[in-house]
C-alpha cells in the first residue's frame, strides 16, 4: 500500500532473516555451560530433583535434530524449525487478534502507550 | 532460567499453571488496546526473534551461561500485554518441541519469564522515558536499565516458588542470594541485547517502538497513520 506500510514489512523481513541466521547458524557457537538456574541448582545441590520433561523424547529435544550426526547441522535444523514454528503461531495469533479487534469495536483508540 | 520438572512440587506448579492461564486470558483481552496495523506484525516478529536469541547462551562467570529472557524487549517494542503473550508463545514452543523447561513447569515458566519480567521492565522503562530527555540515546539507555533489572527480578521470583514449593530442603535465603547474584550478571547481557535491538528499531522506525510512541514528535506520526488508515474523524 503506502510507503510507510512497505517500510514496516521491510523491517519485519529483515528481522526474520536475522532470526533465521541466529537460530540456524550462530546458535552452534552458543555457550554450552549450565545456565544461571542450572548452575545455582548444581552449586546448592538441588539439581538432582530435576526430572526429564514429558517431551524429552521429541525429535528436536534439547535443540538437536534426532538422527542428524553433524552437530552444526543438528542444532541449525532445530533452530530453523523452531523459528518457522514460532513464526506460524505468533504471526497467526497476533494478526488474528489485531484483525478481530479492528473488526469488533472501532471505538477504542489503539494509539499511544496506554498503561496496563 | 527455564525451570525443569521436579524443582517445584506439583501443587505449586499447578497453581502457577492456573495463574498463567489467568494471566494469558487477561493479556488476550488487554492486548487489543495495543494491537494495531503496526504492533500486530511486530509482535509476531518479536516472538520469533526472542526464540532465536534465547538459543544464544552467552558465558557469564565461572562456567555459567545465560540467555535473553526477552520480556523487557517485548514489552518495549509491542506493549506489556502483547509482550507477555509473545514470550508465552516462545515458552510454549520450547516446552512442547524442545523439552526446554518442564511441561508441568510451563505455568511456572510463563509466570516467571513472561509476566514477572514484563511487570518489572515496563514500569521502569516508562518511568525513565518520562523523566529523561526525548532522545534515541536516552530511550536506548532506558531499555538497557529496564531489561537489566527484569532478570534478577525473575530470578527472585524463582526463589519465591522455591520457598513455597521447592522439593529440595536448602535454605531459601541461600537460593535467593545465589539466583539474584548470578542473574545480575546475566541481566547485563539482557540489557545489552535489548538496548542494541531497541536502538536498531529506533534508528529505522521509531514509531515501531510501542513504548515511546506517545513521546514522538507529531509530524513523524501523522502521515503514516493517515496513509494507512484514512484521516481520523
Amino acid at each position: 500500500m503506502s510507503t510507510a506500510r512497505r517500510g514496516l514489512w521491510a523491517v519485519i523481513g529483515i528481522g526474520l532473516v536475522v532470526s533465521l541466521a541466529l537460530a540456524g547458524i550462530v546458535s552452534f557457537y552458543a555457550s554450552s555451560d549450565p545456565d544461571g538456574l542450572e548452575k545455582v541448582a548444581e552449586d546448592i545441590g538441588f539439581i538432582e530433583s530435576a526430572q526429564d520433561s514429558a517431551t524429552a523424547g521429541s525429535p528436536l529435544s534439547d535443540y538437536a535434530a534426532v538422527g542428524v550426526e553433524d552437530p552444526r547441522l543438528s542444532v541449525g535444523i532445530a533452530g530453523v524449525v523452531g523459528v518457522l514454528l514460532t513464526a506460524a503461531i505468533a504471526f497467526g495469533l497476533f494478526l488474528w487478534l489485531g484483525r478481530r479487534h479492528r473488526a469488533g469495536a472501532g471505538s477504542v483508540a489503539a494509539e499511544g502507550a496506554g498503561s496496563p | 532460567m527455564h525451570i525443569p520438572d521436579g524443582f517445584i512440587d506439583a501443587p505449586v506448579s499447578a497453581a502457577a499453571g492456573v495463574l498463567a492461564i489467568g494471566g494469558i486470558a487477561v493479556a488476550l483481552k488487554r492486548s487489543s488496546r495495543e494491537l494495531d496495523d503496526r504492533t500486530a506484525p511486530m509482535a509476531g516478529l518479536v516472538a520469533v526473534y526472542i526464540f532465536a536469541v534465547q538459543m544464544l547462551n552467552f558465558p557469564v562467570a565461572a562456567g555459567t551461561s545465560g540467555h535473553l529472557l526477552g520480556g523487557a524487549l517485548a514489552a518495549i517494542l509491542v506493549g506489556p500485554w502483547t509482550g507477555a503473550l509473545a514470550v508465552s508463545v516462545v515458552l510454549l514452543v520450547q516446552a512442547l518441541m524442545f523439552a526446554d523447561g518442564g511441561l508441568s513447569a510451563l505455568g511456572l515458566n510463563i509466570v516467571t519469564m513472561a509476566f514477572v519480567t514484563v511487570a518489572v521492565a515496563w514500569p521502569v522503562f516508562r518511568l525513565l522515558v518520562r523523566v529523561l530527555p526525548r532522545s534515541r540515546g536516552a530511550w536506548t539507555g532506558a531499555s538497557f536499565v529496564a531489561a537489566l533489572v527484569s532478570v534478577p527480578a525473575s530470578a527472585a521470583a524463582f526463589a519465591l516458588w522455591y520457598a513455597i514449593g521447592g522439593t529440595g530442603t536448602y535454605a531459601v535465603g541461600t537460593v535467593l542470594a545465589a539466583m539474584v547474584g548470578t542473574h545480575v550478571l546475566i541481566g547485563l547481557g539482557e540489557g545489552l541485547i535489548t538496548a542494541l535491538t531497541v536502538g536498531a528499531v529506533l534508528a529505522a522506525r521509531p514509531d515501531l517502538v510501542y513504548g515511546v510512541r506517545d513521546l514522538l514528535p507529531r509530524p513523524e506520526l501523522r502521515p503514516a497513520t493517515r496513509a494507512a488508515e484514512g484521516s481520523p474523524a
